[in-house]
């Protein structure tokens, strides 16, 4: 065993762009197994006894925040959560401080979501404890791209080849950024579709298909990658109303006609019904956007295993 | 490689004589219990106990149920090991509940795994015993842990490796004592 060469080298895991193939590969095995654990009377390993691992969320989040925590539990770390609102950055405090005392009181694992892009960058350089990016502005979220992955694999088995389509507001999301490297990497065929105010000028450099006509799109499709519509940042002004979007590029029944017949429908949560999704699609049998969630739980557990892991972490 | 090979222990055919002799012994020490079980421990316990359950089969025509466990979660070493071990599944594809288990492994040594592996199995379940099979048991036990099935003891010193090899994992079947070069 001894000559076996380290599989995991790094401290951080800030976003799926610089992953090799082989390290995504190896996070995904090691969340297959993450997830057994997940079935079994005691949903609880000892591994990573006696860390510390801390979940700092600069913007609201149910799904993901409560995700890794339960993440780290199933690990038995021990875990603290703490969110903006709560937090001495109220007082204002630096981000760099903040994080330096909690550092000062001995973490090991950072999680963070934060509305800056590059912010975990910033502290992971700065950090000795390892770092995960949850989300930072509209740049990554390597998580959820990993979570999909998996989600997608159960599905095809090999992503090659395989067609996915995103359709929203690529321009602002992270998760559709962390997407196309990730599926992109492992040789799916994908495509956007939405409004031109709401796709980034130049995508197509990330090597991918740009539509902006939906059910042209959805052509040959197997995967609908829905994206929420972020009613809470710029897309409010960059369309002309909710409805107009969701006639022009809301997924039902109806348009998943021109997909292929066994299409599956994924979304990152939360869902606007009825703007972005129909709930009969988002409840359908096209839908493993439930999947979604609990490969979410065993992708965490797999990352937080494997930043821990050796001495990357400890030293 | 890393190693010098320094003794044989082993050669197949006393191997398989040997997993023929602990395949009686689990029968003869369970009186034909019902609820017997194995359990091999990843990598070479797992077929190992592959091959004890085919040997009961043939002696008693008694089909064992028989699972693998990956231990890799319940280490005690994560930080000192000098390379992360890759996690594979457990798979126990029955309730261990009021079972009389039988742990299989390749080396007894510090007792470490076994440690390792009966908490894995408690995390499944409350059986009713878990004995444990061994091909060799080579000392310098770190905790209070024995074997109830032994191949062979193997006197060796802490800079030697017994090195377990089975045609399902290495081509070939041979237990061999080797110096540890590099450490």
């Amino acid at each position: 065993m001894s000559e076996l060469v380290r599989p995991w080298q790094r401290k951080d895991l800030l976003g799926l762009e610089d992953l090799r193939v082989e390290e995504i590969r190896l996070i995904l095995d090691t969340a297959e197994t993450m997830k057994e654990i997940l079935q079994r009377p005691i949903r609880k390993v000892p591994i990573l006894r006696g860390k510390t691992v801390v979940n700092l969320f600069f913007e609201p989040s149910t799904r993901t925040s409560a995700s890794f925590d339960l993440a780290a539990k199933r690990l038995s770390a021990d875990t603290l959560n703490l969110s903006a609102k709560t937090s001495s950055v109220q007082k204002g405090e630096t981000l760099l401080d903040t994080v330096k005392n909690l550092e000062a009181m001995k973490l090991d694992v950072l999680i963070i979501r934060s509305p800056s892009s590059g912010a975990p960058h910033f502290l992971a350089k700065r950090l000795a404890a390892g770092v995960i990016n949850a989300g930072d502005g509209s740049h990554e979220h390597p998580t959820q791209g990993l979570l999909d992955l998996l989600t997608l694999r159960e599905r095809f088995s090999n992503l090659a080849g395989i067609r996915v389509l995103i359709v929203g507001d690529v321009a602002h999301s992270r998760v559709a950024r962390s997407g196309i490297w990730g599926l992109t990497k492992l040789g799916a065929r994908v495509s956007v579709c939405g409004p031109p105010t709401l796709l980034p000028l130049e995508v197509e450099r990330l090597g991918v298909q740009v539509y902006t006509d939906l059910d042209k799109a959805l052509r040959e499709t197997q995967v609908v990658y829905v994206l929420r519509l972020q009613m809470e940042r710029q897309a409010r002004n960059l369309i002309p109303s909710l409805r107009e979007y969701a006639q022009l590029f809301g997924i039902n029944r109806e348009r998943l006609r021109r997909a292929k017949r066994d299409v599956i429908i994924m979304h990152p949560g939360p869902i606007n019904r009825g703007v972005e999704l129909d709930p009969d699609v988002a409840d359908g049998p096209w839908s493993v956007i439930l999947e979604q969630v609990t490969n979410g739980v065993a992708v965490r557990m797999a990352v937080l295993y494997l930043l821990c892991g050796g001495e990357a972490v400890s030293g | 490689m890393p190693s010098d090979e320094k003794a044989q222990v082993m050669d197949a055919r006393t191997l398989d004589r040997v997993l023929s002799r602990i395949a009686h012994e689990i029968l003869e020490h369970s009186k034909g219990c019902p609820d017997l079980a194995l359990i091999g421990i990843r990598t070479r316990g797992a077929y190992l106990a592959e091959r004890l359950a085919k040997k009961i089969r043939g002696v008693e025509s008694l089909a064992l149920p028989v699972g693998v466990l990956d231990i890799t979660l319940y280490r005690d070493d994560l930080s000192s090991v000098a390379h992360q071990p890759v996690v594979k599944p457990t798979q126990l594809p029955f309730d261990v509940q009021g079972k009389i288990i039988v742990l299989v492994d390749d080396v007894l040594f510090t007792g470490r795994t076994v440690r390792a592996a009966i908490d894995a199995i408690l995390d499944f379940g409350r059986p009713r015993a878990i004995q444990l099979a061994v091909l060799v048991d080579r000392g310098h036990r770190e905790l209070p842990i024995r074997a109830d099935y032994v191949g062979k003891v193997v006197p060796t010193t802490q800079g030697e490796e017994v090195r377990v090899r089975l045609s399902e994992t290495d081509g070939m079947d041979q237990v061999s004592i080797e110096d540890l070069k590099s450490k």
